[in-house]
């Protein structure tokens, strides 16, 4: 499916550029010990997301669902999660360098995933059985996914300003990074958010997993085990267990493992099927 | 034969051309700024004029109708402060036309502060400005001049690092304050010590939006004096340690001969508020608090010498961006001049 003769993939590579014009930009203002242009980043990023949108919405339609149906889908879904999430977050808390940070991210998530042909030559089929529900299911723990990016962002942002402090290097990057306590506030917020996120998803999940135990594959074990993790995480910092750079550094860790999983959870679905109509995959 | 046109000058002293003993000699202290005013009224042939006197530097800024006029005032000026006019010659700082303008626009901005992106100087020239007008002794030349002079200055302190980071010691530790906690209103700050520094300090906060602040001394009368001006409470001393948890910030500046905060202390304040970080400014010497309480987790420490040596990179910074200062000064000093020379009559002051 085309829109103004552009291929989905196409309309994705614009909004790839989109954030890569963020990040060169937040670069060259780091580099120049200038202030970050937030609102030019914000308006780059925003327009992205809108690209984005419109690619993955093509993608939606010719394929009839959710498009996270490959890991080539499930890496642009969870990038396009954490920046809708970003729009939110970054225009409520004004976080300095956040804009910068989910650049770097989205960049790298969209230009890994497009530069992988392979992962998005075929996708499951029947992946959810026809159900709208496990769709919106997986939908839902895939976004609370782009929750615990931008919840990873926003820590190695507390690891990186908590090092400047104690080793009292201030200038440079960590001139512009946001303080301590705002990152540890919006830090928790956000993994409230991400885990009653997934626990709505797994909620959902379950009552079809409850009616048919033969379907609890390895994809939701490893589901289930990263929401079990994060809270984990969750009531050890609400109980002042783990809080400020082990929170943070378990944050990174967690989010570095859930990335990590969903090529081998992807590998482990359905039968597969060829990625999209043909004319969604026209160059 | 006609009339020499009037010409726009600036006769002075500054820091940078005079040491503080001659300094002080031309120090328009007391009544001697008013005298050196009605001194200036009486030059039926200085039609503008304005007196920048700070602790730096003595400048008049003016606009005479002949060029012999400067001269005669340089005389009289030498004469009031009861300097031998050859030693003057050999301090003074005498500007004409845009030179005088860009002098103007870089003491506005900072650039040319022996602090160097001081902001107290711009109020300086503002009130020199306001006395001027008050007075009526300036016309449409100066007017025109010291009014895009403060947007000049507000322009490059935008535009250039000229004014970025703090170069007090006090300033320094408030900065690092908000780097930690973003918003000094939700903190509790705690002065260890009722010293001169850490005065400095407690007004530091409390300028930049510190409300809650308690005072403790090892002397309780010094600390309820020091309170008193800030509206803060006081403590004993070993109350205040002893509850250290309730602190967001602590500044230590006793004189007390030993550590006054340990690790153990900072250790058990940090278990009852694991979540939220504690920062120590150690302003004393010798120092009050243990130096291995940097090390536990959540805690930030910083001495007399981290902060001296925060203030120092930051004034370097600014000198590094002394260079991009002063061509963005020429830039608009050029501009102006274009604006303000055809109301003169063109400047043609010989050297």
């Amino acid at each position: 499916m085309t829109l103004l003769g552009l291929t989905d993939r196409s309309w994705l590579c614009l909004a790839s550029v989109c954030y890569l014009a963020g990040l060169l930009l937040g670069t060259a203002a780091l580099l120049r010990d200038r202030r970050q242009p937030r609102l030019t980043i914000y308006v780059l990023v925003a327009a992205g997301f809108l690209l984005q949108t419109l690619g993955l919405y093509l993608r939606g339609l010719a394929v009839k669902g959710c498009p996270i149906g490959n890991l080539f889908e499930i890496f642009q879904f969870t990038a396009w999660s954490a920046i809708s999430l970003y729009l939110v977050v970054g225009a409520t808390f004004r976080l300095s360098l956040l804009g910068y940070f989910t650049s770097c991210l989205s960049t790298v998530l969209m230009l890994v995933s497009l530069a992988m042909p392979a992962w998005d030559a075929t996708r499951h089929v029947a992946a959810f059985g026809g159900h709208a529900w496990v769709e919106f299911h997986a939908a839902l723990a895939l976004f609370s996914y782009g929750v615990f990016a931008l919840l990873a962002l926003t820590s190695a942002m507390y690891l990186l300003q908590t090092y400047s402090l104690k080793h009292k290097h201030l200038h440079g990057l960590f001139s512009f990074l946001p303080s301590i306590f705002e990152l540890d506030l919006i830090s928790v917020r956000l993994l409230v958010a991400g885990v009653v996120l997934m626990t709505w998803s797994l909620g959902i999940g379950a009552i079809h997993w409850v009616e048919d135990l033969s379907s609890v594959d390895t994809p939701k074990l490893v589901t289930a085990g990263v929401w079990l993790a994060y809270l984990v995480a969750l009531i050890l910092r609400l109980r002042g267990r783990l809080v400020s750079q082990r929170l943070a550094w378990a944050c990174v860790a967690l989010f570095a493992l859930a990335l990590l999983s969903l090529g081998p959870v992807n590998a482990s679905r359905h039968p597969v099927a060829p990625a999209a109509p043909a004319s969604a995959r026209k160059p | 034969m006609s009339e020499p046109p009037p010409t726009l000058f600036l006769l002075g002293a500054s820091h940078h051309t005079a040491p503080l003993a001659l300094r002080e000699k031309l120090a328009l202290a007391g009544g001697k700024l008013d005298a050196l005013r009605g001194e200036l009224h009486s030059f039926a042939d200085l039609r503008e004029f304005a007196v920048l006197n700070t602790c730096n530097r003595v400048e008049i800024y003016g606009v005479a109708a002949q060029p012999e006029t400067v001269a005669r005032l340089q005389a009289s000026f030498c004469a009031m402060n009861q300097m031998d006019p050859a030693v003057f010659e050999q301090i003074r700082l005498h500007l004409h036309g845009p030179d005088a303008i860009q002098h103007l626009l870089e003491v506005a901005a900072g650039v040319d502060s022996q602090m160097v992106g001081e902001t107290e100087i711009l109020g300086q020239v503002k009130d020199a400005y306001a006395a001027a007008q008050a007075q009526g002794t300036t016309g449409p030349v100066l007017n025109r001049i010291f009014q895009k002079t403060f947007q000049a200055a507000k322009h490059v302190r935008t535009h250039t690092a000229i004014g970025e980071g703090q170069i007090s010691v006090a300033s320094v530790a408030v900065d690092l304050a908000l780097k930690i906690f973003g918003d000094l209103q939700l903190c509790h700050v705690l002065m260890l010590g009722a010293g001169d520094i850490g005065e400095k300090t407690a007004r530091a906060f409390r300028s930049r939006g510190a409300v809650r602040m308690t005072v403790a001394s090892r002397q309780f009368q010094h600390a309820e004096d020091l309170a008193r001006g800030f509206a803060a409470a006081a403590v004993p001393l070993a109350e205040a340690t002893a509850g250290l948890s309730e602190f967001d910030i602590a500044v230590c500046s006793t004189a007390a001969p030993e550590r006054v905060v340990t690790q153990a202390m900072a250790a058990a304040a940090m278990r009852r508020r694991a979540a939220r970080p504690l920062f120590f400014i150690d302003l004393a010497l010798p120092r009050n608090i243990a130096p291995d309480v940097a090390s536990l987790a959540n805690v930030f420490l910083y001495n007399l010498d981290d902060l001296a040596k925060i203030a120092e990179e930051n004034v370097a910074l600014r000198q590094a961006e002394l260079g991009r200062a002063r061509a963005l000064l020429a830039e608009k000093a050029g501009a102006l001049w274009g604006q303000v020379e055809p109301r003169m009559g063109g400047n043609r002051l010989p050297e």
